[in-house]
């Protein structure tokens, strides 16, 4: 539902857009990609908002635009990964879609089934992930309903690859199944994700923070979390916090 | 109970207080007759070691739970060396990103770099010219021969064996003297740029170069004959940590650690990145998944990086005057660096070009230097064999300027994961063995 809707703003967009950057998102509509998704629409030149900015380039509006689901074939071993993957014990529609994109294979997984999902990419013969590498948190504040990301990279060490799975949650209500039963490694990354993005890994053995202090308030990695800063003052003018300075957008 | 009951008075440094879990010491190195610990005879005691201890490679917290001198129960503390790399890169430029994350693990900065550049390239669809994936390789090497004599000079130390600590880092140095003739810096070098390198060999960096290597090998040697037979070092690392490869796997355990299993898991050969797959060099294991077989790999290793330097040098004085960024300018950093008067600046023919001679190069350069480069919307991740294991870069663009997302899977901090499994059930002496031979930096660990 996102990716329609997301297209066709992302075709408005294009045509009113000054910058030609219109032209540089055919580049962006790799080989196999159908669907483009917009997580967010990008205004003005400078990132600053409300000053007199008299160059011109404040009304410039342009869309985000993150590659789209892939259709098959995906090439190479991906399509003999994807068939074996969707045709797991219970996953039914486990998979929301798949991306490739700069050769990699990225899997969006339902977080209800991400434990099945996982168990069986590690237990079965052909697939045998049997190592997670990274478990990493990104925060899309602009994806309403899926603000929340975890990606989970993969690595099969018998087959030599590696895959990325993505799972995604709403801010407001911010729980992913822990894939420590299965991946014990993931113990203090995810305990990582939920110290800077507030992710609940239900499952997870002692979710605490492990990075910043016990009693910090609020997760930092979110990207609306204030930078706060330390006003420097020369001459009366003080230089905001980064996320509030003028910067190229 | 408030005071020591030798001494009849408050000891300042080995007060006592009640807490709700019992009495609380505060120990601060006397001995330990000097403490009335008549309260909690028979029972387990808790104790915190570090932040601040010389035997836990920087700031890591130990919480081990003893029945006297064994140990119970081992939880590892960290971030206490929390920077908030990866944020503050979300505010800076893709180029500038190098100068946050080649601080993480300060003891391998290159690899740090390595993985960073490695993932923005896979971003932006490009490919370092050859020269600069050589000189790449050749400070990857390097900093892994000086990233295992650290490893090798604390963990000696450690144990008390201050010879090795001295030869570990009067070596290191050699290398390091290299890194600043190249890159400008001991440590820190910023040096890997998406694209390539900042900056072309200098003069005489090859004989530099030759020379180091020659005094290198005549040097390694004596590791082993100090080491590897000596009864007592053996006597404290044979058998301690002990992890087996499944252990291994399940706890993300990867590097020296992993291949002391008998695991030849190395990225530089089974996912071969700028060139590893024309070197000639093989992967240590050892099938003795203790301290003592990773001290080995460790040490086999860096014979293997030695060979690695010598092709790589062999490589690097063939492509005199050969590119070391790509040619593109809509990537490149338009200026080459030279020595002024101050000891640093840009090169005067750069200077006279652009305040001279074309305003459009005037305006490229600033544009450049101050709006970067954009990075077309998408992920990556990409990984390369550190010393310390794989470490992992998960870069995320949207489009703009700077990195959207940049996550670090350091290795320090996942094998750190392994402290509890082997250090449980053994004495107290042989925790700090243990993470030596995980050998964490906490730069990398807490980022």
């Amino acid at each position: 539902m996102v990716d329609a809707k997301g297209d066709k703003d992302a075709r408005d967009a294009g045509t009113t857009t000054q910058d030609g950057s219109h032209e540089t998102r055919d580049e962006l509509v790799r080989a196999g990609t159908t669907e483009l998704e917009v997580v967010e629409i990008r205004e003005g030149a400078f990132g600053a908002h409300g000053t007199g900015d008299t160059s011109g380039f404040g009304g410039l509006t342009r869309p985000v635009i993150m590659p789209g689901a892939s259709q098959r074939p995906y090439g190479g071993w991906f399509d003999e990964v994807a068939d074996r993957f969707e045709g797991g014990p219970g996953l039914g529609d486990a998979i929301e879609k798949v991306v490739v994109d700069r050769g990699e294979i990225t899997f969006y997984v339902r977080r209800q089934l991400l434990l099945e999902a996982v168990t069986h990419l590690r237990n079965d013969p052909v697939l045998r992930f049997e190592f997670c590498s990274s478990v990493s948190g990104v925060h899309f504040p602009h994806e309403t309903g899926r603000e929340l990301h975890v990606v989970h990279h993969l690595l099969s060490m018998t087959h030599n690859r590696r895959i990325r799975l993505e799972v995604t949650a709403p801010e407001d209500d911010p729980h992913i199944p822990s894939v420590v039963p299965i991946y014990p490694t993931a113990d203090w990354q995810e305990r990582e994700a939920w110290d800077f993005f507030g992710i609940v890994f239900d499952g997870h053995p002692a979710l605490t923070r492990i990075l910043m202090p016990d009693d910090w308030p609020g997760h930092p990695q979110r990207k609306d979390y204030p930078l706060g800063g330390i006003p420097v003052e020369y001459k009366g003018g003080t230089i905001a916090p980064p996320d509030q300075r003028r910067s190229y957008s | 109970m408030t005071q020591s009951a030798t001494s009849g008075q408050t000891d300042p440094y080995a007060g006592t207080t009640d807490s709700t879990d019992g009495p609380v010491f505060t120990v601060t190195g006397q001995d330990w007759d000097t403490i009335d610990s008549s309260a909690v005879e028979g029972d387990h005691l808790v104790i915190n070691m570090g932040p601040q201890h010389p035997s836990t490679h920087g700031v890591l917290r130990l919480i081990l739970e003893i029945d006297g001198e064994t140990v119970r129960d081992a939880r590892a503390g960290i971030g206490y060396l929390h920077t908030g790399i990866e944020k503050n890169m979300e505010f800076r430029t893709w180029t500038q990103g190098v100068t946050f994350c080649t601080r993480m693990d300060y003891v391998a900065p290159f690899s740090n770099e390595a993985a960073y550049v490695m993932a923005v390239e896979k971003l932006l669809g490009i490919e370092a010219p050859e020269k600069a994936q050589a000189m790449r390789v050749l400070l990857l090497e390097l900093n892994r021969i000086s990233s295992h004599l650290v490893c090798l000079a604390t963990g000696g130390m450690e144990i008390g064996a201050l010879t090795v600590m001295t030869c570990g880092f009067r070596d290191r140095e050699l290398i390091l003297d290299v890194f600043e003739m190249i890159t400008g810096l001991r440590m820190n070098h910023a040096f890997f740029r998406p694209g390539g390198v900042a900056q072309d060999l200098p003069d005489g960096a090859i004989e530099k170069l030759r020379s180091t290597v020659a005094l290198l090998k005549k040097r390694l040697p004596e590791y082993a004959a100090l080491c590897n037979a000596n009864p007592i070092f053996k006597g404290r690392l044979k058998g301690v940590g002990h992890l087996e490869l499944a252990g291994c796997l399940a706890l993300g355990l990867t590097g020296p650690v992993l291949r002391a299993t008998g695991y030849d898991w190395d990225l530089r050969k089974k996912q071969p990145y700028w060139g590893y797959e024309t070197y000639d060099f093989d992967v240590v294991t050892r099938d003795e998944p203790d301290a003592y077989g990773r001290f080995r790999v460790r040490l086999d290793e860096m014979w293997e990086s030695i060979k690695i330097v010598e092709q790589a040098i062999e490589r690097l004085a063939g492509m005199e005057g050969m590119p070391v960024m790509v040619a593109d300018k809509k990537i490149a950093w338009p200026a080459q660096l030279s020595v002024g008067a101050d000891g640093q600046g840009n090169s005067a023919e750069h200077i006279k070009h652009i305040m001279g001679e074309s305003m459009e190069a005037l305006i490229h350069h600033f544009k450049i230097v101050t709006e970067g480069f954009r990075v077309p919307a998408g992920q990556a991740y990409a990984s390369i064999e550190a010393p310390r294991g794989e470490i992992g870069c998960h870069l995320v663009s949207d489009g703009g300027t700077r990195p959207y997302r940049a996550h670090f899977r350091d290795p320090s901090f996942v094998n750190l994961q392994g402290t509890s499994v082997m250090s449980e059930g053994g004495m107290l002496s042989d925790v700090i063995v243990a993470i030596a031979s995980i050998d964490p930096v906490m730069g990398g660990v807490d980022r």
